[in-house]
């Protein structure tokens, strides 16, 4: 069946109009919704380093708020001179965001965990417990072998000893450098040591069985046929734990400054 | 049923199963068959948007101009992934959050061009939201299938719970790695083919 021209373009330009319409309805009505999941998403991940989620509990979202609210506080911290930024709003603050806004970060120097750009600020969570800080969650990401692996860390209060660690969301091969994911494997993080005598950031995921933390407490096992991805952990947490990272905020935290 | 709806909606699951006969659609058959929770998520998806997408196309298809058939059908075929994409998202974060990248993918899923230019082109709006359901179906059971044997024997589970306890954790089941990754699926299929047509000769291909 040929149709003229002006029918043709009639008809393009109606269904993009019916099609757009569907589309950009359906992003504007879920957005809120969608937000709401990232938001509650980061949440339960933040408790979960903190130890403050148990493996494989189903929370409602009003208990992870209320339990996120009751002992996490979010404070925005200057990531070169580590002090506290209390100027900039801590609730609204995105890190990924400012981290790609040219205004609030610059290029980093070339560095093994591969991040490109970092952010001027940093937003990094108090665990609270009666009003005495036990700990600090603090963002990390690095690439490992396909993907860029973004997670936290959960220091002590010491900013030394190690609480948890986590991974939120990666690209690696499921059952190799997925493993970052198993539960087993993120146990061996709690109660080891982030620095070294010298306030070098240590930490590092060995090849092999690494020993107790007591005599052993600046290595992790290997994850067996993910060598790459061992190496990625490695590289991204002393990265961030070093002076392009929150080194200075950690340094500040010791001497009982920042917090 | 009349014969014709009813082998509209069931040819498809053997007789002319879209990845086993017509070998298309493997690619999101590789990469989300880990799980089976991932997989009938995407399974449900997939068999939606071919539905859907089917009953749009067959509705208009007297008035489509023939010279921008095709890229009328991806427009309403892209519309309707994003929606589908804003809705897991919306509502099933934790599974939208694993299969990533794969739902927006089913643009390109041939499955799915496959059915609107074969067959809702030329049919009323009610069979082609049936072909569109018979071959979503003939997708998803190969998909499942797949994602059975890969959680089974790659994890040692099934929808997440452990039914083989692992070596690591104290039990007997060394879970293949193999299975894990994106080639087994490919022997996967490959077998299921292989059972496929050797009771149903006629799906051969001629030497």
């Amino acid at each position: 069946m040929a149709h003229s021209t002006p029918y043709t373009i009639a008809f393009a330009a109606g269904v993009s109009i019916v099609c757009g319409v569907l589309v950009a309805g359906s992003a504007v009505a879920l957005k809120p919704r969608q937000e709401e999941n990232k938001m509650l998403d980061q949440r339960k991940q933040v408790l979960s380093v903190a130890g403050l989620l148990n493996q494989g509990e189903a929370l409602a979202p009003a208990e992870i708020n209320s339990r996120f609210d009751q002992s996490i506080i979010p404070i925005v911290i200057d990531l070169k001179s580590g002090a506290l930024a209390p100027d900039i709003a801590a609730a609204t603050f995105d890190m990924q965001r400012a981290m790609k806004d040219p205004a609030t970060s610059e290029s980093a120097p070339a560095n093994d965990a591969k991040v490109f750009r970092l952010p001027k600020h940093a937003l990094v969570y108090k665990v609270v417990e009666a009003g005495e800080t036990k700990g600090l969650i603090l963002p990390i990401q690095g690439y490992g072998l396909w993907s860029v692996l973004y997670g936290f860390l959960a220091v002590g209060a010491d900013g030394n000893t190690i609480q948890g660690i986590t991974f939120y969301q990666h690209g690696e091969t499921p059952g190799l450098g997925g493993e970052v994911d198993n539960p087993k494997w993120k146990s061996l993080w709690p109660g080891r040591r982030a620095y070294n005598n010298a306030w070098k950031p240590a930490i590092r995921v060995i090849k092999g069985q690494a020993g107790a933390p007591d005599a052993d407490p600046h290595s992790i096992d290997g994850l067996s046929g993910a060598t790459i991805t061992s190496n990625g952990v490695t590289a991204l947490v002393q990265f961030w734990l070093g002076d392009m990272g929150y080194g200075p905020f950690l340094g500040a935290v010791r001497e009982g400054r920042a917090i | 049923m009349d014969k014709k709806t009813k082998g509209a909606l069931i040819d498809p699951l053997f007789n002319n199963n879209p990845i086993a006969l017509q070998v298309l659609g493997i690619c999101s058959a590789l990469a989300v068959t880990t799980k089976l929770e991932t997989a009938i998520v995407m399974s449900i998806a997939l068999t939606l948007v071919v539905a859907l997408s089917n009953t749009a196309i067959s509705l208009i298809r007297n008035h489509i101009p023939g010279s921008i058939r095709i890229i009328v059908q991806l427009t309403i075929i892209a519309s309707l992934v994003i929606l589908t994409d804003q809705i897991l998202r919306a509502f099933v974060f934790d599974i939208a959050k694993q299969l990533s990248v794969f739902v927006g993918l089913i643009i390109t899923n041939c499955i799915v061009m496959g059915r609107a230019e074969a067959f809702a082109m030329a049919n009323g709006p009610r069979l082609s939201f049936i072909d569109g359901i018979g071959n979503g179906l003939g997708y998803s059971l190969v998909l499942i299938i797949v994602a059975f044997f890969r959680e089974l024997l790659g994890a040692g589970k099934l929808f997440g719970v452990q039914v083989l306890p692992l070596v690591t954790e104290d039990g007997w089941y060394t879970p293949n790695g193999m299975m894990v990754m994106s080639p087994s699926a490919f022997f996967l299929i490959g077998v299921f083919i292989w059972i496929l047509r050797t009771y149903k000769p006629d799906q051969m291909e001629k030497e």
